[in-house]
């Protein structure tokens, strides 16, 4: 059946009856081409999406103390909630297996300087998992380390920003820098996706800090991550079950929305991630549209197709050609130019997207691009559907007799 | 050759049915030049379409070179057709997008024979009807008498036992008639079995014999002296 022959039969009338291959392939080229479009531009918002989350680690919880606002058991409002290293080790035990990093931070402003270079920085001194909580990566040397906060070195660790400022002459590792009048040694620099802010950071050990800054066992801030093997919705539990316990320890009224604030990423993932469910579903209906669309325009170029060839089956037929054969040079020719089509179609649509890609940033589009593996899919959809379209009325073309075939004008 | 018996075939119109054949019997003898004759309406094409398999009866027998044709699945059919028969039509029936040498060479690729073969015997069938220079022209560049013999051409080119011709000068004027009539004539004296059906009496009277239909039956089934077509032209 898949001889030469056949094939020069069928190229042959695809080539002669040129104004009808090309109006079926459009249809199909266009529909991919839309398709492939769709969810490029679909895809581009998620990728804008997943960008925005890319700072720190998708499931951190940070804890956060303030002044109560409620008198609770006998103590006043306005009471300042102070967090202390011992907090650290109360939540390790309280909720073993399920925090995965935990850290203490401590914010302060620093003004930095280096043989004559000045500016003015953030600091956090922090515990070693902070490196993981916030996605640092280390571009030289070392990020602090347990030694470190046992000692209450005098390291840092700076961002590629600091590092620029400062160290235009000569490189940082093992450098001395001054920060509000103390020498530190700088033992790693660092970079971060999470823009120009992070990068201008310096990162100290938590208990050299404490010491430096206050000779006490003061905490701003903690930060942690959540076992990533939870779910979400544990995740989110335990969120509650940390503010529920600490607010308890601090004895703050449980309505009181200041004194200790938990902000979990997990709430703002299952936010995202019902977004991303309903932008998925909205694209999947509209490449649907697109798809049946396509489908519908195939399918009646196909019943055109086979009712104008009609004749041409009757005397094909008369000259003794078997309904089989009949049938597969329709099918076989609908296949070739709808496959042909679909693929022209793709090329164009990624080409458009790689063309305006670019441009689109500005709204939100970041890298348009598509899952080839979905558009195979969709030409392969259309290529049946082409295929079942052409064959139906191609199968009873090939039944219909002769003698009525080529009564038809 | 051909054997006919109480051939019966009707069409159903609304809720009634039309009885075109009414019984009819038969029978053509190797190397016969048949003209089947009558009005229209008389069921003579109808007659052409059974024996040219093209339709099929609703009772009846029709025997065919020994071979009885009956309850055929379409694919048996289609390999009949192939073997023994040849078709002419009177619109000539060809396919458009395809120059007259693919056209003759059309029921050969049905038969599954090689390309340069059959493209060398359509050559020669073509050559037969006097158009090797025009092989390689679509029908539309060709005119009706021509477009004809490439028909004729095309209908020998399986060697067929029979040759069917559905009102062959139907759409040409006299003197192509006659050209088209002298080859068919030809075709005949080589020994060819050939059953016309035609309205014109002149067209009839150059066969051997005339069979006249009306109303589905069988009138008048008769031997006439054949009037040469070379002789008008």
């Amino acid at each position: 059946m898949f001889d030469l022959d056949t094939w020069r039969e069928i190229l042959q009338s695809m080539n002669k009856n040129r104004t009808r291959s090309i109006l079926s392939g459009f249809t199909v080229a266009f529909a991919i081409m839309l398709f492939t479009i769709l969810i490029g531009i679909a895809n581009g918002l998620e990728n804008t999406f997943e960008e925005a989350f890319v700072d720190d680690a998708n499931n951190a919880i940070f804890v956060h103390a303030g002044r109560t606002t409620k008198a609770h058991k006998g103590l006043q409002a306005g009471r300042r909630i102070q967090f202390k290293n011992e907090d650290i080790s109360h939540i390790k035990d309280e909720f073993e297996g399920k925090v995965q990093y935990i850290t203490a931070r401590l914010f302060r402003n620093v003004n930095a300087s280096f043989r004559g270079e000045k500016n003015s920085y953030s600091l956090r001194a922090v515990h070693p998992d902070n490196q993981f909580l916030e996605k640092t990566k280390i571009k030289e040397g070392r990020y602090i380390n347990n030694n470190d906060l046992t000692n209450k070195s005098k390291v840092v660790v700076i961002g590629r920003l600091v590092e620029e400022d400062l160290f235009t002459k000569t490189t940082p590792i093992g450098k001395y820098i001054n920060l509000s009048g103390i020498q530190y040694k700088v033992v790693g620099t660092f970079t971060d996706d999470g823009g120009d802010n992070e990068e201008r950071m310096i990162y100290m050990p938590i208990s050299s800090a404490q010491q430096i800054y206050g000779n006490n066992d003061y905490i701003d801030q903690i930060s942690l991550t959540y076992n990533p093997e939870m779910k979400l919705n544990s995740a989110i539990d335990f969120g509650i079950a940390l503010e529920k316990d600490l607010k308890k320890k601090f004895n703050v009224s449980p309505n009181d929305q200041r004194a200790v604030r938990v902000f979990n990423m997990a709430q703002q993932t299952k936010g995202v991630n019902q977004f991303t469910t309903v932008l998925s579903v909205i694209i999947f209906i509209i490449g649907l549209g697109t798809l049946i669309a396509g489908i519908v325009g195939i399918s009646n170029i196909m019943i055109f197709i086979v009712k104008e060839r009609t004749k041409e089956i009757g005397i094909r037929k008369a000259l003794g050609a078997a309904p089989k054969a009949i049938v597969s040079i329709i099918l076989i020719e609908s296949i070739v130019i709808t496959a042909i089509a679909g693929y022209l179609g793709l090329l164009i649509g990624v080409g458009i997207l790689e063309w305006v890609g670019p441009g689109l940033k500005e709204y939100f589009i970041k890298d348009p691009g598509v899952n080839t593996s979905i558009v195979i899919v969709a030409t392969i959809i259309l290529v049946a559907a082409g295929a079942l379209a052409g064959y139906l009325p191609a199968k009873k073309a090939s039944r219909i007799k002769p003698i009525v075939a080529l009564r038809n004008d | 050759m051909l054997e006919i018996k109480q051939l019966h075939k009707s069409y159903p119109i609304g809720d009634s049915h039309l009885h075109v054949l009414k019984g009819i019997d038969l029978s053509v003898k190797e190397g016969e030049m048949v003209a089947i004759m009558g009005s229209s309406g008389s069921g003579k094409s109808t007659l052409l379409n059974i024996i040219g398999m093209l339709d099929h009866a609703d009772s009846g027998e029709y025997i065919l070179d020994g071979l009885l044709i009956k309850n055929l699945t379409e694919k048996k059919a289609a390999v009949y057709r192939n073997k023994f028969l040849g078709f002419i039509f009177q619109s000539f029936n060809l396919i458009n997008y395809k120059n007259a040498l693919e056209n003759v060479a059309l029921p050969l690729y049905y038969q599954g024979m090689k390309r340069k073969e059959r493209q060398e015997l359509a050559m020669f069938h073509l050559g037969k009807v006097g158009l090797t220079d025009w092989a390689h022209h679509l029908p539309k560049e060709l005119s009706g008498g021509q477009n004809q013999r490439v028909a004729i051409a095309r209908a020998l080119a399986a060697n067929p036992k029979l040759l069917l011709a559905d009102e062959p000068t139907g759409a040409l004027d006299t003197t192509t008639s006659y050209e088209i009539m002298e080859f068919i004539q030809q075709l005949n004296d080589e020994g060819k079995t050939i059953l016309i059906v035609t309205h014109e009496e002149d067209i009839a009277n150059m066969c051997k014999r005339i069979v006249r239909l009306r109303d589905g039956v069988i009138m008048e089934d008769k031997k006439v002296t054949q009037v040469r077509a070379n002789q008008h032209v």
